[in-house]
């Protein structure tokens, strides 16, 4: 019964028939522009890949190296990003203080950072010469150029991501359920425990895994900050740009992997799209005090 | 077991007096705005007032008008606040909700469940343990929040209009729930409904603008309002100003004669009449009726008034002219050819009208 009517004003794409959009054509035409500038590139490097080479490239042994310490590193500044990332988050959406909004621009700075700045700066307070450097020293404790600075220039660049995500949860959910939940008896802590975070517990999964997928793909602040030691600092991102000069198969096929894994972390992260856009899409709309409202 | 509180805030305009006894329901009433939410967070603990001191069974819940001011956290004040909303922690099934409070105060796990077993019970929801509270009703859901307020075995229960968003057949049925868990129990509940004030409180208080308008047995209050608000609970004329002989001059000059109702002595009497103190006359809208002139006796109080709006009331027409109303049939209604703009005369026997001071 596929019998369409004679004359529809302006066809739509069928799948949307059902509730009036209203974006103008060029919109749309621009939004498709854009989906191809993200797309094509990746599209290109797919066909680019030399398949009958690529288990070969991809298990040789520095590759195996670098992606395990990829995967080592973007683990350990994950749980550093939650660790620290949660209580900023929760301080930075419940709690109201002076310099509270300088604070926030301040946290967000490595997302517009380059992150050459990022390691610079990092070199200059864990380097041997900066501000926390020498006091380390003195302790027998030598950060730049090891794997320990690799974990901490990716917690640099990656901490912003979780603290928007989950700030965004916090706010969207309000503390009316810690009101109540205070009333009936419990402290602080056991508020946090039982009622907040599990509250925002898709808000704080989402922001997880964007810092891991961000430590994952940190480039610029490791290289400046950590180096490129084989085993020690080269993460996958560092020994593609180095494969790239030698064997550009080989550069090639680890991207790849990398496209992969982060497809993967993206789509983990959506998955439940209701409940983690609610918090990293939301932020605008609660600007109301969520503290005062305890009706 | 009493609760003593008096707190001011002052960036609300809010200042409150006000004094719960064992075992007493006590009913806040007021318009939007008045501060009754202010009043709960203050005494729950989510609010610091600015000053004031409140105690709770002998203990302090907050002192800022000393030396060293003391304040108690929401956590330590044995105060549950149940509002208008459930907000059942939307993780955690019925039965872990109710045992929250217990857990909370230390209660080992099987105990605690054991307890919000009885509690769910108390509020026929036993067979609703197992749910989370995304799978239950509006009415359900009320009903295990109450369960959990108890649960936790609080000093003082808190009530934040808890029947205001429900549904017209579930509210009949917490306000019995509510009527047998309330008794002998120290409650404050804020409420919008009349209803709730007599059902369920022994005693009303009524807020306007963050002050204690008036306040009394819930019975007492309604018959001889002292405030407009509660006269407009009560569904009476009220019109304030200076007592004048067996009557009141209002500040525009007009006078209403009534009659000096004493309340046989179970309440304060009112003042002599003429003693020229502030006094109000109340009358019911029944006892008005409507001229299109002005032409009446003495006994008669007589004024004109610009009908406002038409609304039917019972199998009455309700003549509203301002803070005024009067009832008429329809017939009379539409004899008069009233409609909203009119001026017309509302009258009233001087006998109908109880004055009284304030």
């Amino acid at each position: 019964m596929i019998q369409r009517p004679g004359k529809l004003p302006q066809a739509r794409p069928r799948t949307q028939a059902a509730a009036y959009s209203g974006i103008p054509a060029w919109v749309r035409a621009l939004a498709v522009l854009a989906a191809v500038v993200v797309v094509l590139p990746l599209l290109a490097m797919v066909l680019r890949v030399d398949w009958t080479q690529f288990i070969p490239l991809v298990t040789s042994e520095p590759s195996l190296t670098a992606l395990g310490l990829s995967l080592r590193t973007s683990a350990a500044s994950t749980l550093l990003c939650i660790l620290l990332g949660v209580p900023l988050a929760l301080v930075l959406a419940r709690d109201s203080f002076r310099l509270q909004g300088l604070l926030r621009a301040l946290v967000l700075l490595p997302l517009v950072l380059p992150p050459v700045v990022g390691g610079i700066a990092l070199l200059y307070t864990f380097g041997r010469q900066g501000l926390l450097g020498q006091t380390l020293e003195v302790l027998g404790l030598r950060i730049a150029f090891s794997t320990t600075a690799v974990v901490l220039a990716q917690t640099f660049v990656a901490l912003p991501f979780l603290v928007v995500s989950l700030e965004g949860a916090l706010r969207t959910s309000g503390s009316r359920y810690e009101a109540v939940a205070a009333t009936l008896g419990a402290r602080p802590g056991t508020v946090f425990r039982r009622v907040t975070l599990p509250l925002v517990l898709p808000g704080l999964a989402s922001g997880a895994v964007l810092s891991f997928a961000r430590s994952l793909g940190e480039f610029g602040a490791t290289l400046t900050f950590a180096g490129s030691l084989q085993g020690v600092t080269r993460t996958l991102p560092l020994e593609i740009y180095l494969q790239r000069e030698t064997d550009p198969d080989a550069a090639v096929a680890l991207s790849l992997v990398l496209v992969a894994v982060a497809v993967a972390v993206v789509a983990l992260a959506y998955r439940q799209p209701a409940a983690a856009r609610a918090g990293a899409g939301q932020r605008t709309t609660t600007a109301a005090p969520a503290g005062g409202d305890v009706r | 077991m009493t609760l003593s509180f008096q707190a001011a805030v002052a960036g609300r305009g809010f200042d409150v007096d006000l004094a719960v006894r064992p075992g007493e329901t006590v009913a806040v009433m007021g318009p939007n705005g008045a501060g009754k939410s202010t009043l709960l967070a203050s005494i729950a603990g989510l609010l610091r007032p600015d000053s004031g001191r409140a105690e709770l069974n002998g203990r302090t819940l907050f002192d800022l008008d000393g030396g060293k001011p003391s304040w108690v956290p929401p956590h330590h004040r044995g105060t549950a606040l149940l509002a208008q909303e459930p907000l059942l922690f939307p993780h955690l099934s019925a039965v872990d909700n109710v045992s929250f409070g217990p857990r909370s105060a230390g209660v080992p796990k099987r105990d605690a469940k054991e307890r919000a077993l009885r509690w769910l019970a108390e509020v026929e929801a036993e067979h609703l343990a197992g749910r989370r509270p995304a799978e239950l009703s509006g009415g359900q859901a009320q009903r295990v929040a109450v369960a959990r307020a108890l649960a936790a075995d609080p000093a003082l229960l808190l009530l934040d209009e808890p029947l205001a968003a429900l549904d017209i057949h579930s509210a009949p049925l917490l306000r019995r729930l509510f009527k047998r868990v309330l008794a002998g129990r120290q409650a404050i509940i804020v409420t919008h409904d009349v209803l709730d004030a007599l059902v369920l409180a022994d005693r009303v208080v009524i807020l306007e603008d963050g002050k204690v308008a008036e306040e009394g047995p819930t019975r007492a209050v309604l018959e001889r309002p002292r405030s407009s608000f509660a006269a407009g609970l009560a569904g009476l004329n009220f019109i304030p100003g200076t007592l004048d002989g067996a009557g009141v001059r209002t500040s525009q000059g007009l006078r209403i004669a009534g009659h000096d109702e004493d309340l046989g002595g179970s309440g304060e009497p009112g003042r002599l009449p003429g003693s020229g103190g502030p006094g109000v006359a109340v009358f019911p809208p029944s006892a008005v009726s409507v001229f299109l002139d002005d032409a009446h006796g003495s006994p008669w109080n007589s004024f004109a008034v610009t009908i406002t709006d038409l609304e039917p009331h019972g199998d009455q027409i309700r003549v509203r002219a301002g803070s005024l109303a009067a009832d008429i049939t329809p017939a009379a209604s539409a004899d008069l050819g009233l409609a909203p703009g009119m001026t017309v005369h509302f009258v009233v026997k001087a006998a109908a009208v109880s004055v009284y001071g304030t």
